[in-house]
């Protein structure tokens, strides 16, 4: 699959939830190609900005689009990543600010001690 | 591990805003290690998530070392004064 047929799938299937890809193209198909890369490498769809174990049950918070995303786009307008954001977020009614971090780490160390790599 | 250079970036060679960051470094002219922990493996990949353990508890990416100075996601306007207090 191409990150342009990704793109259109994914778009219209996010959008009718509230779900906009970033306006930045350049951002949104860098960040299409790394889920492809990250399908192709794990096996999912992990998402681009943290650190996969390999193993699908360790990671299923984490499978793009992550468990973060709705409250992330609530609270910032924007995912983690950056993929997905706000209507108000892309037309500038909101200040673009860094996403932190929603995820506990520990739910990575878990992964690291019992994933693939 | 040997002592890091006085600009480390932790990244993953997926992520944006770690792609963005070393952009931003790149035109600062600034030399810096950047380590793909997702290109890490076994030991040697735990080892890095421990060690950035104790730097960035939050275990996000990117995470970046300046001078012993944790800055925690891509935020020009932090790295720019602490490239400035270099």
């Amino acid at each position: 699959m191409t990150t342009k047929e990704l793109y259109e799938k994914l778009k219209s299937i996010q959008e009718p939830k509230g779900y906009f890809f970033n306006k930045d193209m350049q951002m949104t198909m860098d960040l299409l190609e790394s889920l492809l890369v990250n399908k192709e490498r794990y096996g999912y769809m992990a998402c681009p900005c943290r650190l996969a174990s390999g193993k699908l049950d360790l990671d299923r918070d984490i499978l793009c689009p992550c468990v973060y995303r709705e409250p992330d786009v609530a609270e910032y307008g924007a995912c983690y990543c950056g993929l997905y954001v706000s209507q108000d977020w892309n037309e500038g009614r909101i200040p673009h600010v860094t996403v932190p971090e929603r995820r506990d780490p520990e739910k990575l160390l878990a992964a690291l001690a019992n994933g693939e790599d | 591990m040997s002592q890091p250079a006085p600009i480390t970036l932790y990244a993953l060679s997926t992520c944006i805003h770690c792609k963005h960051t070393k952009e931003f470094l790149d035109r600062c002219g600034v030399t810096y290690d950047c380590i793909f922990v997702d290109k890490l493996t076994g030991d040697e990949r735990k080892a890095m998530v421990e060690h950035i353990k104790t730097i960035n508890p939050k275990l996000s990416f990117p995470t970046i070392l300046i001078n012993g100075e944790a800055i925690i996601g891509f935020k020009e306007k932090e790295i720019e004064e602490a490239l400035r207090n270099l």
